[in-house]
């Protein structure tokens, strides 16, 4: 098979499990987010796709290849690390040739891949420049040039973009995503920030305690989250326990929600609500009734925290459907199986 | 934070102290160093206050200049081996538990604690033919018979290393344990082997630190003197034991002072030299 593999990936450091059971396939030319909050195991499992650590147990094959136990030197990958790691020693062109002038190309050859890089990351000139001289999304630019200048079976980025300012940091998503794109070659990035990860990735692996709480599209993680971490982590979202009534229906904070089916075997479990989904009605019967608290406006959206017998739902809705209300006032909230996802209690 | 400059003369209260102690233990006994160099000798007796280049002229002879190249190609060899060794050494301590790292550290500062004659005496012992090293390989089947290592050069340079050896430890390691460790694995990701990636990274990268720390080694190994005489033959004495020999045992305290004179300024040259180099190969 052509791709990455992971099959049953166990990290151990001391008593303390990193990486548990981990198993997980990357088809070539995929770029793939690492997604979870610190110390959740990626930075770990892609210290261990690198060779940097060595898994406890498990196994890594990349294009059908055993690499468990291949050094990190022969394995042909480029890595972006979270401190980028340039040479201080080197100009800029000296970085990127850095891993031609380790395997012993010529040097013509070096410098022509290097103006091929430069001018891809668009600083063709920079070449005698020392690393020091550049600014943050120049030296970022850099350190991808140089983990791609061997074109690498395998591009892995920790981190990579933590170090700029949010503006900078958006536009190199999209050009990092246009980039891999172009070259289709198999991405790894882990990242703790999901706009990122939903940016780039064609498929999000979202990690917690050191194991996999749900690999798939960033769209459908978004959708149908596996579980209420996976919910609460990727975007916002209202959790609300549902359990069935006598009659076997969905019921939530008293109310029955119509069409609504609990997971099979089971009869309670947490439901997730997208802000963007709750819709605000006038109070009645059909619909949750509850209390405005809060109206936060921020131009572009407006959030309407909801008091719902001690529960706190929040709202999204966009200056055009601005619905008409303030603090203090009673309102319904109509809920549709169809913007409802019930998850496993 | 940012300091204003001195303002008052009372600013520089501070470097009074300082000041007063360089000038009184430094500055006034090199320069009565420097004016004793160019006093007449008294045969028999002491000096008399002159001003004559007698001392600087019988040092310009084959003898002495044999001498001051074979004391300053000592502190040279003594200075790339001891950075040759404790470079790796270091580079691997700093990579190694914090526990372990207390352990060699305490280990090396208790060298420094050792004086000069202990380790001399020690090495000379180690190196004799009754009671040294060799009575080990002989023992082992690797050597025929017991011989004796000391007097020789080799003995000669083995204790000096052994004795600059922590210093070189203690002033490279704040460099390497600075020295970001995602570098390495950078080298290694892009398709260095470790020990490429050591050469090619850590070296380089430590370059200035190299210099500085075979600057200091160099003085530190040609001020040795006693070391050469009790390892070593009369042909491997440094210029530091012909000073001593013609400042005490010969009363000639003009031709020691103008010895003593002229090391220092050979040694500051080849520093500058180094450090005009280092300069220029940055600039490159």
């Amino acid at each position: 098979m052509s791709g990455l593999a992971l099959q049953n990936v166990v990290k151990e450091f001391g008593a303390f499990r990193a990486v548990n059971n981990v198993d997980l396939t990357v088809p070539h030319g995929t770029f793939v987010c690492m997604l979870g909050p610190s110390g959740c195991g990626k930075t770990t499992l892609l210290r261990m796709i690198a060779g940097l650590d060595l898994p406890t147990g498990g196994a890594i094959r990349l294009d059908g290849e055993d690499i468990t136990r291949v050094p990190t030197h022969k394995r042909n990958l480029g890595m972006v690390f979270q401190s980028l790691a340039l040479f201080p020693h080197l100009t800029v062109g000296e970085n990127i040739a850095y891993p031609l002038r380790i395997r012993g190309a010529a040097k013509e050859d070096q410098k022509k891949r290097v103006d091929e890089l430069l001018s891809m990351i668009h600083l063709s000139g920079y070449a005698d420049r020392p690393v020091a001289k550049l600014s943050g999304g120049q030296r970022q630019r850099v350190a991808i040039a140089r983990a791609l200048s061997i074109s690498p079976k395998l591009f892995l980025l920790d981190e990579p973009l933590s170090a700029l300012d949010a503006k900078l940091r958006e536009a190199m998503q999209v050009e990092l995503r246009q980039l891999q794109q172009k070259l289709g070659i198999t991405t790894i990035v882990v990242t703790h920030d999901q706009r990122e990860a939903m940016t780039m990735a064609d498929t999000v692996v979202v990690m917690s305690g050191g194991e996999i709480r749900q690999a798939a599209s960033p769209i459908e993680i978004y959708r149908r989250p596996a579980d209420s971490f996976v919910a609460d982590f990727i975007g916002q979202t209202n959790l609300l326990d549902v359990q069935a009534d006598s009659a076997g229906r969905a019921e939530v904070l008293g109310y029955v929600v119509p069409g609504l089916a609990l997971p099979a075997g089971s009869n309670k479990g947490t439901l997730s609500v997208r802000p963007e989904d709750v819709h605000l009605t006038a109070p009645g019967a059909g619909a949750l009734t509850g209390k405005v608290t809060f109206v936060r406006d921020l131009g572009g959206t407006i959030e309407t925290f909801v008091d719902i017998a001690g529960r706190q739902i929040v709202a999204v809705s966009t200056p055009r459907a601005r619905p008409d209300v303030s603090v203090g006032q009673e309102v319904g909230i109509a809920l549709t199986p169809d913007v409802c996802v019930v998850l496993k209690k | 934070m940012r300091r204003e400059p001195p303002q008052t003369l009372g600013d520089y209260a501070p470097l009074l102290f300082p000041a007063a102690m360089l000038t009184i233990f430094f500055v006034v006994p090199f320069g009565t160093m420097i004016a004793v160099s160019f006093f007449q000798r008294q045969q028999g007796g002491f000096y008399t206050p002159a001003f004559v280049f007698d001392n600087y002229a019988r040092f310009l002879s084959a003898f002495f200049g044999g001498v001051l190249g074979f004391s300053l190609m000592l502190a040279i060899i003594v200075a790339i081996c001891c950075v040759v060794l404790a470079l790796p050494f270091t580079y691997m301590l700093t990579r190694m538990a914090r526990k372990v790292q207390v352990v060699w550290l305490v280990a090396l500062l208790s060298i420094l604690s050792l004086s000069e004659v202990i380790i001399g005496f020690a090495w000379s012992t180690l190196f004799s033919r009754t009671a040294g090293i060799t009575n080990i390989l002989v023992a082992l089947g690797i050597m025929a018979e017991a011989k004796a290592l000391t007097p020789s050069f080799g003995a000669v340079l083995t204790g000096m290393v052994y004795q600059a050896f922590p210093y070189t430890v203690l002033v490279l390691f704040p460099a390497l344990v600075r020295l970001d460790p995602t570098l390495t694995e950078a080298a290694r990701t892009l398709g260095a082997s470790p020990l490429k990636a050591f050469f090619t990274v850590v070296v380089p990268a430590l370059r200035n630190t190299i210099t500085a720390t075979l600057i200091m080694v160099f003085i530190f190994a040609l001020g040795s003197y006693l070391l050469p005489q009790l390892l070593g033959r009369p042909q491997h004495w440094t210029l530091s034991v012909l000073i001593t020999d013609q400042a005490i045992y010969q009363s000639n305290m003009p031709f020691a002072a103008a010895m003593a004179v002229f090391l220092v300024l050979v040694t500051l040259g080849l520093v500058a030299l180094t450090v005009i180099a280092g300069r220029k190969g940055e600039a490159a």
